[in-house]
């Protein structure tokens, strides 16, 4: 089959859907590559480079969309896209379900299979087809840099000849995807960094990338991520007010704030208010990247930059990861590439949209003139439930000091009861059994306690040679063979030797090899 | 010579071997105990053949020398990775010279009866004593005479024991050491009719007992020997591969007792002080290993995991690959190393090529540390000796409960060749079959590598869901290619 990516329509989206390497890969699973002319060409890559990667390249859009089976591209396809697909054709691509009804309608009149990359599940068996999390990771970095472009002082800390500038202090607010990877470029180039974030459970995440987790000092009982798939969910208006009054402190504080809280299918809630804004520094900025959602900051303009009057600078561009082209291209060329490997089991470039599957069930909106959006619950969770963790009990020192004796004579009474038996157990023996063997006895039971008082003391690490050691010795077995060689018998004198010689060879192989061993044993 | 020269170098020779035991708990000591072992075996062979009741001493020389040379030989050429092997073979050796050694009495008791049934009544004891000695009886002919029935009758039992625990040592360590060289299948295999058949062969041996205290006659007594030597077989059959560090101290064990049995009955108070402190350690180490893995000694012996408790937790996710380039990487940014080591190291040879994997690393002024679990190998210490004969110093191989709490400050841990002992099912799946086993807490580290030679479960067949964690990076391949490869990366 072919797969085909045209060049996108909408202004300025300068992305592409295939790139000359997977496109290589995609050859690997058996299909066909075409490419409308110049479609790479705002993200870097030439019709020169797609054709020395075997991929045809197409004059038109329109005989693009009519020779190819498998359509892959990025934005959520217009009209006159849709209109072009046919009863067989699949098309890969955002498609906004949730709110593309018409979309939804047309595409189900066509027949065609239409696979969304926003739908993919979250579960860690498709991490490599998320095109939504390496999308925001762009948006975050991208989110830094175009802080840090608006912003007219050093992020790190520096002590110059000419004077010590102070670092930077950058708030990111939600740590999801594209909250992790701002806090990870913004630790890097060496801001102070704090996040926040209604999910508790994410605060090791954000602790270990360098930031520091802005807590609540809030009582309630938070609502487990696990249960919505892993995404934030709308939280109490309690909560909310706990929540804006630690932002209402920051703010005079902070230099950069970017906001990246978003709730799926909804409007972006409003965290970052006017008169928080008004209590910035001038000169601040703040990034908002849930601008397309209404933006967490309710001055944010979409696809703009704006200054406010005590000169803090707005930026509500929704196209972060279209600035950045050739990363965001190579990385969603590769959640396609990936997509496709999952579709085509049998590698024989043939798609097979296996509904069973939890993850190509969920990214699959229309099949077969069905509409197939929502898709059910997945069958596995996201993430695992968090546990609460039973605080342990605080013991007072009285009470520890009970359960110490408690302990102590728990043991006490253990070892006297083990010692009676003991004891009155060899009492019994030495009553019916002769002096001669009592003497025996006697010196069994002392080495036997002797051995268990010392091996314990043996390191872990010897434990090899101590085998080797005790192998060794126990052929002292030799000296009974040494007593009876010397008997009249001759099946004696035969079974002795036998034993003498067999002892012989554990003798020396025992000691030799414990000595071999523990020769190699060295201090750095 | 005076028997009084032989039990004083008796009492030598013992403290030589306590303090030889004793030296093992530290790395220099150690050394200086093994010739405290050497020489106490010396003395105590030595004083055997001067003493009383010895006789055909050249016999006995030679035969010690000529065992010597191939326990030598043995020694000097065996690859440290076989030890495991070495130690079951040597195991069966001491099984066996006990069963010979048990019933070589039990020949001697016949005798002696035959010929103090002909001895004149006229003679006094040290007359008698002389007379015996006309007969051809030994030392220890010359004690079965004097004793009275009581004492016979325990003498039988003695002997009857240490013939028993002989012929299982032997059997089983057979077995093991088939097991360990991979010579019979590693896998848990019993016969239809399992323990019952263990059960029955032990009641058997229980009536050759009471048969044989009655009667004195040869055939319970091999009878018993037959069924002890059924009951080492399949009782080693039945234990799976990752058992094995148990069954070889539990062998290990059980060659002590048997040589402190045979010193019983032939009034040995060496021979019983040494084979208890073997029987003894053996023991403990047994202890020791089922502590390891959580479970009692009990089921271990009757092998097998017993059937999981219940539905085991799914594991959700897929095994990511990663190639030497990859891991080489982050190698190079990692400020601390842990590699954990395991038995597919040892398979693979590749211990050299970690160690110097270990040394280029800390070369490049990283941190390189050794995470040992008390199960890791099939020997307990099976990984401390590998990575000694590979020259890493012993003071960056640590122990499980010293470096556990290390791991959530670790950039990259790589596993090599283990599987069961960094299974975080373990902690996190109370139906999994290992669930409360001690394990190192890998996952804990900010990057984990696992070299593996393929998807698949491993030894015991549990599922890992570690190889399946975000952390996580499959380094497939031979481990020693691999680590071979990353070497030649990191220059």
């Amino acid at each position: 089959m072919k797969i085909g990516v045209p060049k996108e329509t909408i202004a300025g989206e300068n992305r592409v859907a295939m790139t000359p390497e997977s496109a290589g890969m995609l050859q690997k699973l058996g299909y066909e590559c075409l490419i409308q002319s110049k479609a790479g060409e705002a993200a870097g890559f030439n019709d020169e480079d797609y054709e020395a990667a075997g991929v045809k390249i197409i004059k038109t859009a329109a005989s693009l969309w009519k020779e190819a089976d498998i359509i892959a591209k990025v934005r959520i396809p217009t009209e006159t896209e849709l209109k072009r697909l046919t009863k067989d054709k699949t098309l890969i691509t955002f498609f906004n379900p949730g709110g593309n009804e018409e979309g939804l309608e047309l595409a189900k009149s066509k027949g065609a299979t239409v696979i969304a990359m926003e739908m993919v599940p979250r579960i860690s068996r498709a991490q490599k087809m998320d095109a939504l999390s390496s999308m925001a990771n762009i948006a975050g970095y991208r989110a830094v840099i175009e802080a840090g472009n608006n912003f007219g002082r050093f992020f790190t800390g520096q002590v110059t000849a000419a004077g010590k500038v102070p670092p930077a202090k950058v708030l990111v607010v939600g740590a999801g995807v594209a909250g992790l990877a701002a806090i990870g470029t913004s630790t890097s180039l060496g801001a102070i960094t704090y996040a926040f974030d209604v999910r508790p459970e994410v605060a090791e995440q954000v602790e270990s990338m360098g930031a520091e987790f802005v807590y609540l000092d809030f009582e309630e009982e938070q609502e487990d991520g696990a249960a919505t798939g892993g995404y934030a969910s709308v939280s109490s208006p309690e909560f909310r007010e706990a929540q804006l009054a630690k932002f209402r402190e920051l703010a005079p504080e902070v230099d950069i704030v970017i906001t990246t809280a978003l709730i799926p299918n909804r409007e972006a809630p409003e965290l970052w208010t006017e008169d928080m804004v008004e209590a910035m520094k001038p000169g601040s900025v703040i990034v908002d990247l849930a601008a397309e959602k209404g933006g967490n900051c309710k001055l944010t303009k979409m696809d703009e930059k704006i200054v406010t009057p005590n000169g803090v600078t707005i930026i509500g561009y929704t196209d972060f990861p279209s600035r950045m082209a050739t990363q965001s291209s190579t990385l969603y060329a590769n959640n396609i590439r990936h997509m496709m490997t999952d579709l085509t089991p049998d590698k024989d470039g043939q798609i097979n949209v296996n509904m069973d599957d939890d993850v190509i069930r969920g990214a699959t909106v229309t099949h077969q003139g069905e509409i197939t959006f929502p898709p059910p619950p997945p069958k596995t969770q996201a993430i695992a439930a968090q546990k609460k963790p039973e605080p342990p009990k605080e013991l007072t020192p009285e009470e520890k000091r009970a359960q110490e004796i408690a302990a102590f004579k728990k043991e006490t009474k253990t070892q006297a009861t083990l010692l009676g038996i003991g004891g009155a157990l060899i009492l019994l023996a030495g009553l019916f059994a002769p002096a001669s063997f009592m003497q025996h006895f006697i010196v069994f039971v002392l080495a036997v306690f002797v051995g268990f008082q010392v091996i314990w003391n043996v390191s872990h690490s010897l434990h090899t040679p101590l085998m080797a050691v005790t192998n060794a010795i126990s052929s002292i077995i030799i000296l009974g063979a040494l007593m009876q060689i010397g008997s009249g018998s001759v099946l004696i004198v035969v079974l002795a030797a036998v034993s003498v010689f067999m002892a012989g060879i554990n003798i020396f192989g025992g000691f030799l090899v414990t000595r071999r061993m523990l020769a190699m044993f060295q201090k750095s | 010579m005076e028997y009084g020269f032989t039990t004083a170098a008796y009492v030598v020779a013992a403290v030589l071997f306590i303090l030889s035991l004793g030296g093992l708990s530290g790395q220099e000591s150690a050394k200086r105990a093994v010739w405290y072992g050497i020489v106490g075996m010396a003395l105590a062979v030595i004083a055997t053949l001067i003493g009383p009741g010895a006789g055909l001493w050249l016999l006995s020389i030679v035969l010690v020398a000529a065992g010597g040379i191939i326990g030598f030989y043995v020694a000097k050429r065996v690859q440290m990775t076989e030890m495991p092997q070495l130690v079951a073979a040597m195991h069966s050796l001491v099984g066996l010279a006990a069963v010979f050694v048990g019933y070589n009495a039990h020949i001697e008791i016949g005798r002696v009866a035959e010929i103090m049934a002909v001895a004149p009544t006229s003679l006094n004891e040290a007359g008698l004593d002389t007379w015996l000695g006309e007969q051809g009886l030994g030392t220890f002919g010359k004690l079965i005479s004097h004793k009275t029935t009581a004492e016979l009758n325990i003498l039988k039992v003695e002997l009857f024991l240490g013939i028993f625990i002989g012929a299982v040592t032997f059997t089983g360590s057979v077995i093991a050491y088939g097991k360990l060289a991979g010579k019979v299948t590693s896998a848990a295999k019993k016969l239809p009719g399992g323990h019952v058949l263990n059960a029955g062969a032990a009641i058997i041996s229980l009536i050759g007992l009471f048969w044989y205290v009655g009667s004195g006659e040869l055939l319970p007594l091999a009878i018993m020997t037959v069924a002890a030597l059924f009951i080492g077989y399949h009782l080693i059959m039945g234990i799976g591969g990752a058992d094995m560090p148990v069954v070889v101290s539990m062998l290990n064990s059980y060659s002590g007792w048997a040589a402190a049995a045979i010193g019983f009955s032939l009034g040995n108070d060496l021979l019983i002080v040494v084979g208890a402190l073997v029987g003894s350690s053996g023991a403990i180490l047994s202890y020791i290993m089922c502590k390891a893995m959580n479970r009692s000694f009990i089921s271990v012996i009757l092998g097998g995991f017993g059937g999981p408790a219940g539905e085991q937790m799914e594991i959700e996710g897929e095994q990511k690959p990663i190639d030497a380039e990859g891991v080489a990487q982050s190698l190079k940014d990692a400020d601390s190393v842990i590699i954990v080591p395991g038995y597919g190291m040892a398979v693979a040879q590749a211990q050299n090529a970690v160690s110097d994997l270990t040394k280029k690393l800390r070369g490049m002024g990283k941190e390189v540390r050794f995470a040992i679990h008390p199960v890791a190998g099939r020997l307990p210490g099976h990984m401390n000796v590998l990575l000694a004969e590979a020259k890493v110093p012993y003071d960056i191989v640590l122990e499980m409960e010293e470096i556990n709490d290390d791991f959530p400050d670790t950039d990259v841990v790589i596993v090599i060749g283990s599987n069961d002992i960094v299974n975080p099912a373990a902690q996190e799946d109370p139906n999994s079959p290992i669930a409360g086993m001690p394990v190192l807490e890998v996952w804990k580290a900010k990057d984990v590598f696992v070299s593996k030679r393929g998807q698949g479960t491993g030894y015991s067949g549990i599922e890992n869901p570690l190889f399946y964690k975000d952390n996580t990076r499959m380094f497939y391949g031979d481990a020693k290619d691999s680590v071979t490869q990353l070497l030649s990366l990191l220059d």
